[in-house]
């Protein structure tokens, strides 16, 4: 029995031993979509020049020598600074980047919110204009033109 | 109304920072240290004030750069000294391969390293291989766009250094 047991846990491991290590293998196809080609100024997945070629024997070297994906870029960011990233990091001045446009959109929803919220008030402060006072119905001052019109044309 | 600014902040910094049109001659050159490619430590164009520095911007990559280094390499056993030197400034370039290149080539000039190609563009250039002469005073005296030659630096850079050309 405890033999069998032992059988079954070493065919387990050597079967997803490969794999777990397979999945932590960094890919030069994958790294080539998240580094720029720092002389062409594109992603390193469409570059050829030959300095975009020099690039991926670099990655492919580090590779071979079982370094991960992060591992790499940051190999290629010490070799050719931050811009090497397609992606600025997410620390420093580079995360202007990111907070930049979420700011920029709460500032936006909330000068929309105060905006509603004043036309709403005014619309219903002065009797004038608003959804509150078309709910209401036309004020005195109109209905009596609006009778005097009825009046005048024998509607 | 602060979102706005904000925007037309970024857009100006974006413009001020990406809108620089390069050196013409007379202008000084900007003195940022760079790391040198061998021996560690960085050094700067400043420590080169007083002497005439041919500044080369190569890459190992750049197929023209292999062409000129020997003319380079000959000028600066020719005239190199307390008074004038080249300068190589290795750009967007892997470190190893840059120094596989000085060996190769056999450059004994210094040599220094411009990681993110952020001096090649404050100097403005525009591809590799591009060459300035800096005059005593720091100031731009001559700019070579592509390959220089023998023959360039012979009648173009040897007359400044010896004062025969102004």
């Amino acid at each position: 029995m405890t033999g069998r047991v032992l059988a079954i846990a070493a065919l387990t491991f050597a079967l997803l031993a490969p794999a777990a290590g397979a999945a932590e293998r960094a890919s030069l196809t994958e790294i080539e979509k998240q580094v720029m080609c720092p002389v062409c100024g594109t992603l390193l997945q469409l570059a050829e020049s030959p300095q975009a070629q020099r690039e991926r024997v670099f990655i492919n070297r580090l590779i071979d020598e079982g370094k991960s994906e992060e591992e790499v870029k940051d190999a290629l960011v010490a070799e050719y600074g931050d811009e090497v990233l397609a992606l600025p990091p997410d620390s420093g001045f580079s995360l202007s980047a990111y907070l930049v446009p979420i700011v920029a959109f709460l500032i936006a929803a909330a000068a929309l919110a105060v905006g509603v919220l004043r036309w709403r008030r005014a619309g219903g402060g002065d009797g004038k204009g608003g959804p509150a006072a078309r709910a209401a119905g036309p004020s005195d001052e109109d209905a009596e033109r609006l009778d005097a019109d009825i009046a005048r044309y024998d509607l | 109304m602060l979102g706005v600014l904000a925007v037309v902040g970024l857009l100006v910094f974006g413009l001020a920072s990406k809108g620089s049109s390069g050196l013409a001659v007379g202008d000084p050159v900007p003195t940022a240290p760079l790391p040198r490619l061998e021996g560690g430590g960085s050094e700067s164009l400043a420590h080169y004030r007083g002497r005439w520095v041919l500044v080369n911007f190569w890459a190992s990559w750049c197929p023209p750069c292999k062409a000129e280094s020997p003319a380079l390499e000959a000028f600066q056993r020719r005239h190199g000294g307390p008074g004038f030197t080249v300068l190589g400034i290795d750009s967007r370039d892997l470190s190893d391969d840059g120094r596989a290149f000085v060996r190769k080539y056999g450059l004994s000039y210094p040599q220094l390293r411009d990681a993110d190609g952020d001096v090649s563009h404050d100097y403005g250039t525009t591809g590799l291989p591009e060459s300035y002469l800096i005059d005593p005073q720091g100031k731009v005296r001559l700019h070579a766009v592509g390959t220089v030659d023998e023959e360039y630096l012979r009648s173009e850079v040897e007359p400044l250094l010896s004062g025969g050309k102004d």
